[in-house]
């Protein structure tokens, strides 16, 4: 859920949502003029030789390799008492093992698919609202407009974090999807109001009066003539979401509201400090899963910083 | 400004209306009749007796009654600043629970976002345009930004707590002392204050950074920034002006980060054993205390909204548009 802050050089709607509103002309919609998709191999040309998308998606996807390849490789199930307790890493246990002596690179392991299932599904949910409303809003405007801006503004300003713990605790959310599904409800607020305000700045163009004119419904010209024209920014937007979707859910899952029927990153953070592996000097148990969120969370945000500059020849460094 | 401050301050009242009626219907949606699970927990056979403690639970809880008048209720009780009674700590009321542990919290809240929030914008504004400074600072704050809270706080309290014995890592003050106005238990509530402080002042610090360095390289790309530098300006000048124009967006993206930061510093005082709100909301979890959680919740919404409209407060004194009813800032 942290964002805003992490938006880059020519976007810094996210954050300053509010500044974008009133002028328009300030902010250069993205990509704008440009035919969309044909650039595809240009921009993918100019991606693979920026050094921050490629580091990026790098280790991104090697964690994703490991979190969908490792369990094949596992001899031991995450929560299965597999060796002497409270052993360093060695080349039976390459993180060791919990005071229980379960194996912490399983529990790793297990805990990445979590998380990226997480990221996936929650940041998915809190796109696709927060673009559905950001576009009606922005296009349509008048009334439509005022209400879906009241439920934004609300939204924004309820700490998601609270409700969710909330809805953890009465609800029982014992599952990593609906957890995701929960976090996508919550967070979705300053997407619509992005969007919203790029889309306003495009409505007014020839091409969309002329595709009004031809008589296409609402659906189809935002589908085919108005979300073309910001892809590359909807992308970036998803993948903030996806390592906020990811933070999230690694605090509810550290506090005790995360899934019981399987493994995850927060949690192993969570029976860490209960069993109190800082006390007895089990590093090897709360380093790694802290380390892996930061990693691909961090690997994210620099690879969109990458893909800015991919999609903005402005910010190339020549 | 009037208009400006009302339509906040109706967005805020409609807000809270939302946040309320969520806390009052969640627990109504729960699976399950939390008063057979207490009916069953006396482990009864008898169908007359069991009759006559749900009638009994009904009547005390106010379930007897119609939905709407529940509500109703609930709202009452809450001006009157009846937030229930504590299962956990019985019989202590619920409000004066809450209000016992929120010092520690707002004490380690708000030195770390105000200190967060200086040291970073300056980091950040350093930081642009000078590449040096920002081939260093811009990973170093994304992969700090990524942190999750818990985990910097779990890494300074083996590091500097257990492994240095620096600092104390667990609780608000010794066990072995009685709260008391003494220097020598300011000194150790000072000396366990410093890590929860910390962890959250660094996860904070990394946003502010970046946010204000992309912000001033956008300022200083635009038009007054280049008109200045073509009448000859000198470039501290041009530099100063930027960061006053990007100040506006930091500020706003302050009040947006506000319920995450909050979050943060309920996770980081459950790693300390911080005696503040986190803390409560563990306990309320464990002991199964809903009227303690949805209290100290609803606490959390308040003073999130509080904070908003103080944030809002001070957007008006440092944004003259939204004084003179420009259009400086809509909701």
């Amino acid at each position: 859920m942290r964002k805003g802050n992490v938006m880059t050089a020519t976007q810094p709607a996210a954050a300053p949502g509010t500044e974008v509103a009133e002028q328009p002309g300030a902010t250069p919609a993205p990509s704008a003029g440009r035919k969309p998709g044909g650039d595809a191999r240009e921009t993918l040309y100019f991606a693979l030789r920026n050094p921050k998308v490629v580091i990026g998606s790098v280790v991104v996807l090697a964690f994703l390799l490991l979190g969908l390849l490792g369990p094949l490789f596992l001899r031991f199930a995450p929560m299965d008492y597999a060796g002497p307790p409270m052993a360093p890493p060695s080349a039976d246990f390459p993180f060791g093992t919990t005071t229980f002596g379960q194996d912490v690179f399983a529990q790793f392991v297990a805990g990445l698919r979590s998380t990226f299932l997480v990221g996936l599904l929650g940041g998915g949910v809190a796109a696709v609202i927060g673009m559905t409303i950001g576009f009606v809003a922005g296009y349509r405007g008048g009334m439509i407009d005022e209400l879906l801006n009241m439920l934004t503004n609300v939204v924004l300003v309820i700490p998601g974090f609270v409700v969710l713990i909330i809805i953890n605790a009465y609800l029982g959310v014992r599952s990593v999807p609906m957890q995701a599904l929960y976090i996508g409800v919550f967070s979705w607020p300053w997407v619509a109001r992005a969007v919203r305000a790029q889309t306003l700045s495009l409505r007014s163009r020839d091409f969309i009066d002329l595709a009004r004119l031809s008589g296409v419904g609402v659906g189809t010209i935002l589908r085919r003539e108005v979300a073309p024209n910001m892809y590359s920014y909807l992308f970036m937007t998803f993948v903030l979401l996806f390592g906020g979707s990811i933070l999230t859910a690694a605090s509810l899952d550290f506090i005790g509201l995360g899934p019981t029927n399987a493994m995850s990153l927060g949690l192993m953070m969570n029976q860490a400090v209960q069993w109190s592996a800082l006390h007895l000097g089990l590093w090897w148990w709360f380093i790694p899963p802290g380390l892996g969120i930061t990693l691909i969370v961090g690997s994210l945000y620099i690879m969109n910083v990458g893909l800015d500059e991919v999609f903005n020849p402005k910010l190339r460094e020549m | 400004m009037r208009g400006y401050l009302a339509r906040k301050t109706a967005i805020y009242g409609l807000t809270f209306v939302v946040a309320v009626t969520l806390n009052w219907l969640i627990p109504r949606l729960m699976p399950g009749d939390p008063v057979q699970r207490m009916v069953a927990r006396a482990a009864v056979q008898h169908p007359e007796t069991i009759a006559a403690m749900t009638a009994y639970y009904e009547r005390t809880f106010g379930l007897d009654l119609p939905l709407w008048q529940q509500y109703l209720n609930y709202w009452a009780a809450l001006f009157r600043g009846d937030l229930g009674t504590s299962v956990w700590l019985f019989p202590a009321p619920v409000s004066q629970v809450v209000l016992d542990a929120v010092p520690y919290t707002l004490g380690i809240m708000i030195p770390a976002i105000l200190l967060s929030f200086v040291i970073g914008n300056s980091v950040g504004a350093m930081a642009a345009r000078s590449r040096w400074l920002d081939n260093v600072a811009l990973p170093v704050g994304y992969l700090i930004t990524a942190m999750p809270y818990m985990w910097l706080a779990i890494l300074l309290a083996w590091g500097l707590g257990v492994a240095l014995g620096w600092f104390p890592v667990a609780g608000g003050y010794d066990f072995g002392m009685v709260p008391q106005w003494s220097w020598a238990f300011a000194g150790d509530l000072l000396q366990h204050w410093v890590l929860p402080f910390l962890s959250l002042f660094l996860v904070s610090l990394g946003g502010w950074a970046i946010g204000m360095r992309n912000l001033i390289i956008y300022e200083l790309e635009s038009d007054y920034a280049n008109y200045l530098s073509a009448l000859g300006a000198p470039k501290r000048l041009v530099r100063q002006y930027a960061f006053r124009n990007a100040m506006l967006p930091q500020i706003t993206g302050l009040a947006l980060q506000l319920g995450t930061i909050l979050g943060g510093a309920l996770v980081t005082e459950i790693v300390f054993a911080y005696p503040g709100l986190g803390k409560l909301v563990l306990s309320a979890i464990q002991n199964q205390d809903f009227f303690l959680l949805q209290g100290t919740l609803l606490f959390v919404v308040i003073g999130v909204l509080l904070a908003n409209f103080v944030i809002d407060i001070v957007y008006v004194l440092v944004d003259p548009r939204t004084r003179t009813g420009l259009t400086g800032a809509t909701a």
